[in-house]
C-alpha cells in the first residue's frame, strides 16, 4: 500500500525569503501527521504545494502515487482543505456555500441540498443554514469551512492550524470531528503551533522550524526528547534557587535552567511531584510556588534545537501554556 | 456537531463520479455555477445595486441640469448629448468592480478553495466576468431609465438602443480582462480600486463622453482622439441619435481586440500563477 502523502526535499522560495528548505514528510493511509511549528516555520506553505496550490521549487510530492505538479487535477479528486483562513463566500448563506460546491462537485441539484443539509447538521449550523455567512461567528464560519471541504468526501484531509482562535470547547469539538473522520478512513494533515493538538490528535508528527523538518517520531518519542512536563519551583526566598535547583535535579534527573526566581526541569514521570516537595520540605525549603504542566513549544523547540522558537518576525511562538522565561 | 460523526457514510447521496477529464461542456457548467454565485452577491448587497444604479443616476441628473445650459444653451441638447456618454461611462468605471472582487476573493481564500476542487480552471474567472457582465447591464438599463424619465426619446429607436448597449458591453467585457489582470496582480483589493480609478478619469473625461473633442485645446483633442472611450462613445451615439457608425465602430473592435488579445492571456496566466 503506497503512503497518502509522499514529499521529499520541498524547497520553496519567495523572492529572497526561503519558506521551506528541503522538507521530507509522508503520512500513512488513514493516519493523522501533525505538522508541528512556530510562526513562518512554512507549515501553510508545505500545505499548499501538497494541495497543488502551490509550485515548488524544487523536490518533489505525491498524494496517493500521483505527482502534485504533474497530475493536479487528479490529485484535486482525493484532497479537501481547510486553509488557515476560513474561506467561506461571506454573501452566501450556509447552504449556498456547501450547495455550489456540491455542484462543482457534479452532484445533481438534489442530491447538493441534501449534502448540505447533512452536513450543517453534522456541524450545527442547521438554525443558520439561510443566514448569510458574515453574520456568523468565526467558530461557526469555521466549522462552515470544515463542512465545505468535507462535501466532496476526500480521502486526505489537508486541516491547516484548524483550532487557532477557538475556545477550548470549540476546539474539543473540533478535535472530536478529526478523531470520527479518522473512524471513517480519512487521512489526515493538520498543522498546528500547539504540542498538546498535535500529542491529542496525530499518530506521527512532524516538527518544521524555518523551512527544515528539525524532528519527527511518534507524540511518545517527541515527548520523551522534550520531556512531557514541566516542573518549576519557585522558593520564598530567592537565595535558596541553586539548593531548589540542586534538588529538582536530583529528583528529575534532567537538566534544570533557572531564571531569576524559579528552577524548572523536564518530568517525564509526575511522581516526581511529591519526591521534590519531601525533599525540599527536609532541606526547610519554603516553596512560593510549585507547577507541574505541559511543556510550551518554545520548550519543546529548545529541548530539540538548543534555541527558542524564534518566528521569521522575531516573537516568539504562541502556546496554549504559559510561557516561561528560561 | 460530536453525535453524527460517522454517519458519513449513511447520506443520501454518495459523492458522483468524478470525470476523469474537465471537457468544455463540464466547464461551461462550472462557469455558469460561479456566475450564479457572482449574481448571488447582489440580491445580498443592496448597496451594490445602489453603487451600480444610483451613482450614474447623479451623473445624469447634475450633468444634465448643471452644465446643459452652459454647454449648449439649453439642457435637453446637452442631454441628448450626453447620454451615451454616461452610459459608457458609467460602465467603464463598474469595471474596476471586477478586478476589486477578484482580489476579495484572493484575500479571503476562496479562490485557493476553488483552486484545490477538481473543477475547470477557468471556471472561477469565467464566472466573476460574466455575472459582472449582468452588473454593467444593470448600469446601462439604469442610465437609459432615468434618461427617458427626463425626456430623453433616442432617434434610433430601440433597436439603435439595444446595439449602443451591445457595444458598449462589449467594450466592457474586453476592458474588465485588465481590471481582472488588476486584481490577481495588486496585493490588496484597495490597491487595485485606487489603480483602476486613478487611469479611469482621464480615460472617461478625456474623450467625446462630455465635450465634443472639437472644442478642446488640440493636445487634449489629440488624445481624445485616440482615447477608445471616443470611439465606444461615437459608436453609441451614431446609433442612437443618428451619424457616423462604420468608423467609430470599427475602431472600437480594434480596441477589443487588442485589449483582449492583450489582457486575456495575461489575466489567465496571472490567475494560475498566482501565489
Ligand atoms: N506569498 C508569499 N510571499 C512572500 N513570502 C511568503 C509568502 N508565503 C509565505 N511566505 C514566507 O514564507 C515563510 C513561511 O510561511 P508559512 O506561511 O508557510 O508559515 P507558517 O508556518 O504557516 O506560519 P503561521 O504559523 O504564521 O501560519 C514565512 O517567512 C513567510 O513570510
Ligand atoms: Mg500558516
Amino acid at each position: 500500500m503506497t503512503d497518502a502523502i509522499r514529499a521529499e526535499g520541498l524547497v520553496k522560495r519567495f523572492k529572497e525569503q526561503t519558506a521551506l528548505a528541503g522538507v521530507d514528510l509522508t503520512a500513512r493511509k488513514g493516519a493523522v501527521l501533525g505538522v508541528l511549528g512556530p510562526n513562518g516555520s512554512g507549515k501553510t506553505t508545505t500545505v499548499r504545494i501538497l494541495a497543488t496550490l502551490l509550485r515548488p521549487d524544487g523536490g518533489y510530492a505525491e498524494v496517493d502515487g500521483l505527482d502534485v505538479v504533474r497530475n493536479p487535477h487528479e490529485v484535486r479528486r482525493k484532497i479537501g482543505l481547510t486553509g488557515q483562513y476560513a474561506a467561506v463566500d461571506q454573501d452566501l448563506s450556509g447552504t449556498q456555500n456547501l450547495v455550489l460546491i456540491a455542484r462543482l462537485l457534479g452532484f445533481s441539484r438534489r442530491g447538493a441540498r441534501a449534502r448540505a443539509a447533512e452536513l450543517l447538521a453534522r456541524f450545527s449550523l442547521t438554525d443558520a443554514a439561510d443566514r448569510a455567512a458574515k453574520t456568523y461567528s468565526g467558530g461557526m464560519r469555521r466549522r462552515l469551512d470544515l463542512a465545505a471541504s468535507l462535501v466532496g468526501r476526500p480521502s486526505l484531509l489537508y486541516l491547516d492550524e484548524p483550532t487557532t482562535g477557538l475556545d477550548p470547547h470549540s476546539r474539543n469539538e473540533l478535535w472530536d470531528v478529526v478523531r470520527g473522520l479518522v473512524d471513517d478512513g480519512v487521512t489526515v494533515l493538520l498543522t498546528t503551533q500547539y504540542l498538546e493538538e498535535a500529542d491529542q490528535l496525530a499518530d506521527d508528527i512532524v516538527v518544521l522550524d524555518h523551512g527544515k523538518v528539525i524532528s519527527r517520531g511518534t507524540p511518545d518519542e517527541l515527548k520523551a526528547q522534550a520531556g512531557s512536563q514541566v516542573l518549576q519551583v519557585r522558593p520564598g526566598d530567592p537565595g535558596l534557587l541553586d539548593r531548589v535547583g540542586r534538588i529538582v535535579e536530583q529528583v528529575t534527573g534532567s537538566e534544570v535552567r533557572t531564571s531569576e526566581s524559579s528552577a524548572g526541569a523536564s518530568v517525564t514521570d509526575p511522581a516526581v511531584l511529591p519526591e521534590v516537595v519531601r525533599r525540599l520540605d527536609e532541606a526547610g525549603v519554603a516553596i512560593a510556588e510549585l507547577t507541574l504542566r505541559k511543556p510550551s513549544l518554545d520548550e519543546v523547540f529548545l529541548a530539540l534545537t538548543g534555541h527558542t522558537a524564534e518566528t521569521a518576525d522575531g516573537a516568539g511562538a504562541g502556546a496554549p501554556t504559559e510561557r516561561t522565561s528560561a | 456537531m460530536t453525535a453524527a460523526t460517522t454517519a458519513e457514510n449513511t447520506a443520501a447521496e454518495a459523492a458522483p463520479v468524478l470525470a476523469p477529464r474537465v471537457t468544455p461542456v463540464i466547464a461551461a457548467r462550472h462557469g455558469a455555477l460561479l456566475t450564479w454565485r457572482s449574481l448571488v452577491k447582489i440580491k445580498r448587497n443592496p448597496e451594490e445595486i445602489l453603487g451600480l444604479t444610483f451613482m450614474p443616476l447623479m451623473f445624469v441628473a447634475l450633468f444634465v441640469f448643471v452644465f446643459g445650459q452652459a454647454m449648449m444653451g439649453d439642457w435637453q441638447a446637452y442631454r441628448d448629448f450626453i447620454i451615451p456618454g454616461i452610459a459608457a461611462q458609467s460602465v467603464i468605471f463598474a469595471t474596476i468592480g471586477t478586478g476589486v472582487a477578484l482580489n476579495t476573493d484572493i484575500e479571503k481564500g476562496i479562490f485557493d478553495r476553488f483552486r484545490s476542487l477538481p473543477i475547470a480552471r477557468s471556471a472561477p474567472l469565467v464566472g466573476a466576468i460574466l455575472g459582472d457582465l449582468v452588473r454593467y447591464a444593470l448600469t446601462v438599463v439604469a442610465v437609459l431609465a432615468v434618461a427617458l424619465l427626463i425626456g430623453y426619446r433616442p432617434s434610433g429607436g430601440l433597436l439603435g438602443v439595444v446595439a449602443a448597449g451591445g457595444v458598449v458591453l462589449l467594450f466592457a467585457f474586453a476592458l474588465c480582462w485588465l481590471s481582472a489582470f488588476m486584481g490577481l496582480l495588486l496585493r490588496t483589493p484597495m490597491a487595485v480600486n485606487i489603480f483602476g480609478s486613478i487611469w479611469m478619469f482621464p480615460l472617461t473625461f478625456g474623450a467625446s463622453t462630455f465635450v465634443d473633442p472639437d472644442r478642446m485645446p488640440s493636445w487634449m483633442a489629440a488624445f481624445a482622439e485616440v482615447n477608445p472611450v471616443t470611439h465606444v462613445t461615437d459608436t453609441m451615439r451614431g446609433l442612437m441619435e443618428g451619424g457616423p457608425v462604420l468608423q467609430p465602430l470599427a475602431w472600437t473592435l480594434v480596441w477589443v481586440a487588442v485589449l483582449i488579445g492583450i489582457f486575456f492571456p495575461l489575466a489567465t496566466r496571472a490567475y494560475r500563477n498566482r501565489a
